[in-house]
């Protein structure tokens, strides 16, 4: 069966099977075969790396919003030397409109569970850390008792399926800073210290935790591995946009009738996604714009939508990124110049204030985005906003800054009436 | 203050350094450890954790000033975190924070004279399809709020009945199963 149209598409992250999230039922619905079949069936897969090849094939792009293909990034690991090794998840999860990675914890457990086993197994790997947002404290629950169940199940700890490999899975919890999403600001969280992003090189595949090799992996990216073993790569590149292939949770919030998480293969057209899948607009408004991946993905206009999917290519056409895939939708009511000011605020709160463009750029943005909304500011004032976001984008140790300056920006030049209505005009314009 | 760990907590702090290879890397679990007891980790408490930890006080107290979600001062017995980021904002997150700074007669960042809320606000909480929403002491979370549901919500936080875990129905569930 095709999995390619999204309408008669049978999701396989989030499958609607009642407690999925219990072991018993995980493993009747064909749960940890793909593990056993990775440490048991030596014909099929010879050595690790056979594995690491298989995903690599399959073209998992990362769902933590870079999209680098996962297998490569696995082979970037250097040759086991018989010291720790560590595979670091990445359920932190708090760009704002993203709220996909919690359904995995809450619905299907172990599917990424058996994913990261699988990860551990292909890298050599011998400690899982899973770090989670500490807001999700009742979803950081149900992983540490999914945890739990595993071992008991002989699917995590020593000699899995009674092979001679061995792994240990940590969950570790956050306590509230966006920045620790970012990936080697996790993994200073992981190792008990403030959250600060490190600088590199050198990467986390060389040094990681505790200076050793480490890769890190969103959830969501981890929990596609068992269906690419089981099915082969070459049904999980059919699915949906050619090069962005998979299955994909897309999180849907804002001015619609259903907002919510919904899984459907990648590169589905964005309007299709507001109308039918998410309901259409909320009290028959017509739709203004769209973030299509999380905050720090630039906006579109509604006409700028046609034709357009939910993948990296037809989305950086169109002017975007695909980010988390967690879609913010806003109607014609919508005020763009107080949306741009929160979207501001927040970059700011959560800015770690080690870089100045992003530590002095995030609160610029903001105060001059305030004056804005309130009705102090001047036409100039745009054109030196958009001077702040040029001396912050690419400067700094990692790319939070990036995220702050993309959304002021497009946001700006995609509706500058918007903003100009609402300035006094500059009487000594900027030249 | 002076505070202590009981048994069951240092048997939880024995079992969280299992899982790292150094000591220094459960700062944050054993924070969480303390601030469940405690209530919060203020400066006494920073400096239990720190000597049960044999880690500096310096070390403990900048760790549990970086993150959020640790209470560095007595809190209300509920603390009431209202999302107002981006999806929040879109879908009314400032009216609901507005509600209850009324019905509490407090601002955000304030706690009631009572002593029974706190009231925040806060950044995106991962709950953005669920918009408005809040989150209660660090832990359950109430979603879709209007009016009337949050001075539901106050009425049974009074009486002391716990918020219920809100099972986020799989909107797939409505579209299972093509023949
Ligand atoms: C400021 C910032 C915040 C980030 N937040 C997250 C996050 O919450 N979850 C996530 O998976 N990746 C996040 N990332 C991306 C990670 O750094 C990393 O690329 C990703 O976890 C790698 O996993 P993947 O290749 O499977 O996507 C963030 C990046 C930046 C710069
Ligand atoms: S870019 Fe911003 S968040 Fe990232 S390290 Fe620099 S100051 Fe911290
Ligand atoms: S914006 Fe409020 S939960 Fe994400």
């Amino acid at each position: 069966m095709s999995q390619s149209d999204w309408r008669t598409y049978k999701p396989v992250l989030i499958p609607p099977v009642d407690n999925l999230h219990e072991i018993e039922v995980y493993r009747k619905q064909g749960g940890y075969e793909a593990l056993k079949s990775v440490l048991t069936d030596k014909k099929r897969w010879a050595d690790p790396k056979s594995v690491v090849d298989e995903v690599k094939a399959a073209n998992i792009r990362g769902r933590g919003g870079a999209g680098f293909n996962a297998g490569l990034k696995w082979s970037f690991m250097p040759p086991a030397d018989g010291g720790p090794r560590y595979l670091a998840c990445n359920g932190d999860e708090s760009e704002p409109g993203t709220f996909k990675d919690r359904k995995i914890f809450e619905y299907n457990p172990h599917l990424f569970i058996e994913g990261a086993v699988i990860a551990a197994y292909a890298m050599e790997i011998t400690t899982i850390y899973v770090y989670i947002r500490g807001e999700y404290r009742p979803f950081i629950e149900m992983m540490r008792k999914a945890v739990q169940d595993a071992y008991k199940n002989g699917m995590l700890g020593k000699n899995i399926l009674k092979s001679n490999f061995s792994v240990d899975m940590v969950v570790a919890s956050g306590a509230g800073a966006y920045i620790c999403g970012e990936e080697t600001s996790m993994l200073e969280s992981i190792e008990g210290k403030r959250g600060y992003p490190r600088v590199k090189p050198p990467f986390p595949a060389q040094k990681g935790l505790w200076g050793r090799p480490t890769t890190i992996n969103n959830i969501e990216t981890l929990s596609c591995v068992p269906l690419v073993i089981r099915n082969g790569a070459d049904w999980f590149s059919s699915i949906g946009a050619k090069n962005h292939p998979g299955p994909l949770l897309y999180g849907i919030s804002g001015h619609v009738n259903r907002p919510g998480v919904y899984e459907l293969p990648s590169g589905v057209p964005v309007l299709e996604l507001i109308e039918e899948v998410a309901g259409g607009m909320r009290n028959g408004k017509k739709l203004k714009a769209i973030i299509p991946g999380g905050s720090s993905t630039p906006i579109l206009r509604a006409d700028q939508l046609d034709g357009v999917t939910m993948d990296s290519d037809s989305l950086r056409t169109a002017g975007s990124m695909l980010g988390t895939s967690g879609m913010v939708v806003m109607d014609e009511d919508t005020d763009i110049v107080e949306v741009l000011w929160r979207i501001s605020h927040f970059y700011h709160h959560e800015s770690c204030g080690q870089c100045t463009p992003c530590r002095d750029g995030t609160g610029w943005l903001e105060k001059i985005l305030l004056k804005i909304r309130n009705g102090d500011g001047e036409t100039r004032d745009l054109d030196l906003l958009l001077d702040v976001t040029t001396q912050m984008e690419g400067r700094t140790i990692c790319a939070l800054a990036d995220a702050a300056a993309w959304p002021v920006r497009y946001t700006i030049t995609r509706f500058r009436d918007e903003f100009e209505a609402r300035c006094k005009k500059s009487v000594h314009a900027l030249v | 203050m002076t505070y202590e760990f009981t048994k069951e907590d240092l048997d939880r702090i024995e079992s969280i350094k299992k899982e790292y290879p150094e000591v220094k890397a459960t700062t944050l679990q054993v924070l969480w450890v303390a601030q469940d007891r405690f209530g919060h980790v203020d400066a006494d408490v920073q400096r239990l954790v720190a000597a049960t930890l044999e880690l500096p006080e310096a070390h403990v107290h900048g760790v549990a000033s970086f993150y959020t979600q640790y209470y560095k001062q007595k809190m209300g017995k509920h603390v009431l975190d209202v999302c107002t980021c981006l999806s929040c904002q879109l879908c009314g997150g400032y009216d609901i924070l507005n509600h209850l700074e009324k019905k509490l007669g407090i601002k955000a960042g304030e706690t009631t004279k009572d002593g029974m809320f706190s009231l925040q606000q806060v950044e995106c909480l991962g709950a953005c399809g669920y918009a408005p929403m809040l989150q209660v002491t660090n832990g359950e979370f109430v979603n879709h709020l209007t009016e009337e549901k949050v001075d539901h919500l106050l009425d049974k936080l009074r009486n002391g009945e716990d918020p219920e875990h809100e099972m986020m129905e799989m909107p797939l569930r409505k579209q299972k199963e093509n023949p």
